[in-house]
C-alpha cells in the first residue's frame, strides 16, 4: 500500500505530484500577470509617475540651489539675525554676474516674486547693475545699487533657497506663509484666498450632493417599485443624461437659464417676474448644472440597492401594526443606506474636482479648487503653486476613494 | 399602480406628492436635453420658443464650416485611436485579473481603475508637466496617449463584470481536447467576452469624444476636440452651430446607450443570467 501511494504520488518523470502542480499554479499565474502587465506599465508610466512628479513639485524647489550656488551655500552658515557679512555679498554678485549673463536673472526673479510680490523686477534691474561691479566691498555696493538686498526678509528667503525643498507652497495653500525671519505667519488677507476656496469647493459639493439626495431618493424610490414596463421607459430619463456629452448639458443650461434665455423669455412671457433674472454666471447655475450632472451619479446606487429590499418587510411592519411612515422609516430606510453612502459618497468625490462646469456656467466668485489649480498652471505658470492646491486635492481625493472602497467595494462600480 | 384604496387621505396625498415630486425631477434631467434640440432648427440665432421659422443653416454651418470639421475629423481620429488601444489594453489586464486567485486582485484593480476616480484637471496638469518633459505636448500622440489613460478603465470595468461568473471550465475542455491557447482565446472565451467587450469600447470611444479638460491642458489650437470648440464657443459669444452640434451628439449618445443596452441584453442571455 505504502509503495503504491508513493508510486501515486510521483509523476511518470518521477517528480512529485505536489511539486508538478505547484509549478503549473505559478506559470498559470505568471501568465495571468503577464496579462495585466501592459496596462499595468501603462498606467505607472503615464499616469502614476506624472502625478507623482507633481506631488513632489509641491515640495521641491531648486530654483535658487541651482541658479544661486554662491550664496546659498555661503548663507548655510548663516544665523539669519543680522544681515550676512561681506563674504555672503560677494558670493551674491558672482552669482548675479552669473545669472545674468546666462540670462537665468528671469528665474530667479520670478522665484522671488512668488513669495515678495513686487520684488521681481528690481532683482532683474539690480542683476543688470551688479554685472558691472568689477570690485568689492559688495556688501555697500549691492545695497546702493538696491535696498532691496540690505532687507532681512530678501536674505533669509535666499537661505531658505539653499534647501531643494520647501513647505512654502502647502503653506500658502492653507494662508500661511514665511515672515521676515522664516518665521510662519498668516497671510495678510490680500494672499489669504485659500482657505475661503477649499471652504467654497466643500460648500458647493455639499450641497450639490444634498440636492442630488433629495432629488433622486424619491425618484430610486419609484423606480425601485414601479412595475418593470413602467419603471425600464423612467430608467430612460435617468440614463440619457447620464449617456450625454457633458459640454452639451451644460450648453443646454446656458441656453434655458441665459438673460435672453429660454427660462427667462418663458417667466417674462406668463408675466412671473418683470425684468430677467440672472439665473446663470452665478452660484445658482453652478449648483443647478453641477446637481443636474451629478443626479444619476447619486441614484443608480440607491436605486440598485433599493432593487434588492424585499416589500414583505414593510407589510410584516404594517401588519404588526407600524404605520405607513414608521414602517418605512424604521424598516425599509435603514436597508436603503448602502445605497445612499455609495451614491452620496460617489457625487461627493466628484464634486471636489469639478472645473469645466464653474469655469462655463459659474461666476469668478464660484470657482473651485480645480479652477485654481488650472489658473495657476495655465496663466500664472507657478507650477508650485499648482502642485501644491494639485496635492491637497489629491490626497482628499484618495482618502475618500480609499473609504468608497473599504464600504462598497471596487467591484461594484457598475456603468449604467 | 394606483393609490391603494385601503389608504388613508394623508398616505393618498404622499402618494400623489410622490408622483409630483418625481415628475418634476424626470423633467428636470431630461428638458435640458430636450429643449435644445428644436432650437438647432430655428432660423433666427436667439434661444426662445416660439420659433419664427425652421432652417437647417446651423447644420451646414457645422458640417461645412472649417472650424467644425476639423474639430470633428480631430475627435473621431483620436477616438478610434484611443478605442483600439483601450480595447486592447483594458481587455488583456480584466482575462488576467480575472484569473482565479490572482495575488493583490483589489489593489490592483483599484490602481488601474484610478485613472476615473482622480480629478481630470489634476491628471490634466500632471500630464501637462510631464509631457512638457517629454516633447508629448501638443501632439496627436500625447492626446491620444492621455485619454487612453481615462478611458481604460471603463474597459477594465465591463469586461471584469462580463467575465464574473465565466465558466473557466470551458477554457479547460477546450484544451483539454487539444485546442492551443490562441483557438482557444478566439473560439471560447472571445465570442463569450465580446459583448462586455464592445461595451467598455463604446464607453472608451465616448469618454474620449466627450473629453474636454486634457484636449485643454496638452493640446494646442492644432489638435482641437469637439467639446474643445464647444468649450471655446461658450465661453465666447455662444453661436446656434453648438446647438446643432450639441443635438447631433445628443443623437450619438441614444444610439450608443441602445447598443450598450442590446449587448448587455444579449450577453445576460448568452451566458444564462436571468433578470427578474
Amino acid at each position: 500500500m505504502v509503495t503504491m501511494a508513493v508510486q501515486i504520488a510521483r509523476g511518470p518523470d518521477g517528480m512529485p505530484l505536489r511539486t508538478k502542480l505547484a509549478r503549473v499554479e505559478r506559470r498559470r499565474k505568471l501568465r495571468a500577470f503577464t496579462l495585466v502587465l501592459p496596462l499595468l506599465l501603462f498606467i505607472l508610466i503615464g499616469f502614476v509617475l506624472p502625478i507623482g512628479r507633481m506631488m513632489f513639485n509641491a515640495v521641491h524647489d531648486d530654483t535658487l540651489l541651482t541658479l544661486m550656488p554662491r550664496t546659498t551655500a555661503a548663507l548655510s552658515a548663516w544665523d539669519g539675525a543680522d544681515l550676512p557679512d561681506e563674504s555672503a555679498y560677494a558670493a551674491l554678485a558672482e552669482d548675479l554676474k552669473q545669472a545674468w549673463a546666462q540670462r537665468a536673472t528671469g528665474a530667479i526673479a520670478k522665484r522671488i516674486n512668488y513669495e515678495l510680490p513686487g520684488l521681481g523686477s528690481q532683482v532683474t534691474s539690480s542683476a543688470r547693475k551688479a554685472s558691472t561691479l568689477s570690485a568689492g566691498p559688495y556688501k555697500p555696493a549691492l545695497i546702493e545699487i538696491n535696498p532691496l538686498w540690505g532687507r532681512q526678509d530678501v536674505w533669509s528667503l535666499l537661505k531658505r533657497g539653499s534647501s531643494a525643498y520647501t513647505a512654502y507652497y502647502l503653506l500658502r495653500s492653507v494662508d500661511y506663509q514665511y515672515g521676515p525671519n522664516s518665521e510662519i505667519v498668516a497671510s495678510p488677507p490680500e494672499n489669504a484666498i485659500f482657505w475661503d476656496m477649499f471652504l467654497r469647493t466643500l460648500g458647493i459639493s455639499i450641497g450639490v450632493t444634498a440636492a442630488t439626495l433629495l432629488l433622486g431618493f424619491p425618484v430610486a424610490y419609484l423606480l425601485a417599485t414601479l412595475p418593470a414596463k413602467y419603471s425600464n421607459l423612467l430608467m430612460i430619463m435617468v440614463v440619457l443624461p447620464f449617456w450625454t456629452s457633458l459640454l452639451v448639458r451644460t450648453v443646454a443650461w446656458v441656453v434655458l437659464l441665459q438673460q435672453h434665455g429660454v427660462l427667462n423669455e418663458m417667466l417674462l412671457g406668463l408675466h412671473i417676474i418683470s425684468q430677467p433674472a440672472q439665473l446663470i454666471f452665478n452660484r445658482i447655475g453652478t449648483v443647478i448644472a453641477m446637481t443636474h450632472i451629478q443626479l444619476p451619479f447619486t441614484l443608480l446606487p440607491i436605486y440598485s440597492v433599493m432593487k434588492t429590499i424585499s416589500r414583505t418587510h414593510v407589510r410584516a411592519a404594517r401588519s404588526l401594526g407600524a404605520g405607513p411612515f414608521y414602517a418605512f422609516w424604521k424598516v425599509y430606510f435603514p436597508q436603503t443606506l448602502p445605497g445612499i453612502a455609495a451614491g452620496s459618497l460617489l457625487t461627493f468625490i466628484l464634486c471636489l474636482g469639478y472645473y469645466i462646469t464653474p469655469a462655463m456656467v459659474g461666476g469668478p466668485n464660484d470657482q473651485m479648487v480645480g479652477s485654481f489649480i488650472a489658473h495657476y498652471t495655465n496663466e500664472e505658470l507657478n507650477w508650485g503653486m499648482a502642485s501644491a492646491l494639485g496635492a491637497i486635492l489629491l490626497t482628499a481625493t484618495l482618502v475618500l476613494y480609499y473609504v468608497f472602497n473599504k464600504l462598497v467595494g471596487v467591484d461594484r462600480i457598475k456603468m449604467g | 399602480m394606483p393609490a391603494s384604496t385601503y389608504a388613508s387621505p394623508m398616505e393618498k396625498g404622499w402618494y400623489y406628492l410622490h408622483r409630483l415630486i418625481c415628475t418634476a425631477v424626470l423633467l428636470f434631467l431630461i428638458a435640458p436635453i430636450l429643449v435644445i434640440i428644436p432650437l438647432s432648427f430655428n432660423s433666427v440665432p436667439f434661444f426662445s420658443y416660439p420659433m419664427p421659422g425652421l432652417s437647417l443653416r446651423w447644420y451646414q454651418e457645422f458640417f461645412l464650416g472649417n472650424q467644425w470639421q476639423v474639430a470633428l475629423y480631430n475627435s473621431i481620429f483620436v477616438a478610434v485611436s484611443v478605442t483600439l488601444l483601450s480595447t486592447t489594453l483594458g481587455t488583456l489586464a480584466a482575462l488576467g485579473l480575472s484569473r482565479p486567485n490572482f495575488p493583490w486582485r483589489a489593489a490592483l484593480l483599484s490602481l488601474l481603475i484610478s485613472p476615473i476616480m482622480v480629478p481630470v484637471v489634476i491628471t490634466a496638469v500632471a500630464m501637462y508637466f510631464f509631457y512638457a518633459d517629454v516633447g508629448l505636448l501638443n501632439t496627436y500622440l500625447g492626446l491620444i496617449l492621455a485619454h487612453t489613460t481615462i478611458a481604460t478603465p471603463f474597459v477594465v470595468i465591463t469586461v471584469t463584470a462580463t467575465l464574473t461568473g465565466f465558466d473557466h471550465s470551458l477554457t479547460r475542455a477546450a484544451a483539454g481536447l487539444g485546442a492551443p491557447p490562441v483557438t482557444v482565446f478566439f473560439n471560447v472565451t472571445l465570442p463569450l467576452i465580446l459583448p462586455g467587450m464592445i461595451s467598455g469600447a463604446l464607453f472608451a470611444f465616448g469618454s474620449s469624444f466627450d473629453e474636454v479638460v486634457l484636449a485643454l491642458f496638452i493640446a494646442s489650437v492644432d489638435q482641437r476636440t469637439l467639446p474643445r470648440t464647444m468649450f471655446s464657443g461658450i465661453r465666447e459669444e455662444i453661436n446656434p452651430t453648438i446647438t446643432a452640434a450639441a443635438t447631433i451628439l445628443i443623437l450619438f449618445s441614444i444610439a450608443m446607450l441602445t447598443t450598450v443596452e442590446l449587448l448587455r441584453r444579449r450577453s445576460e442571455r448568452l451566458r444564462g443570467i436571468r433578470n427578474s
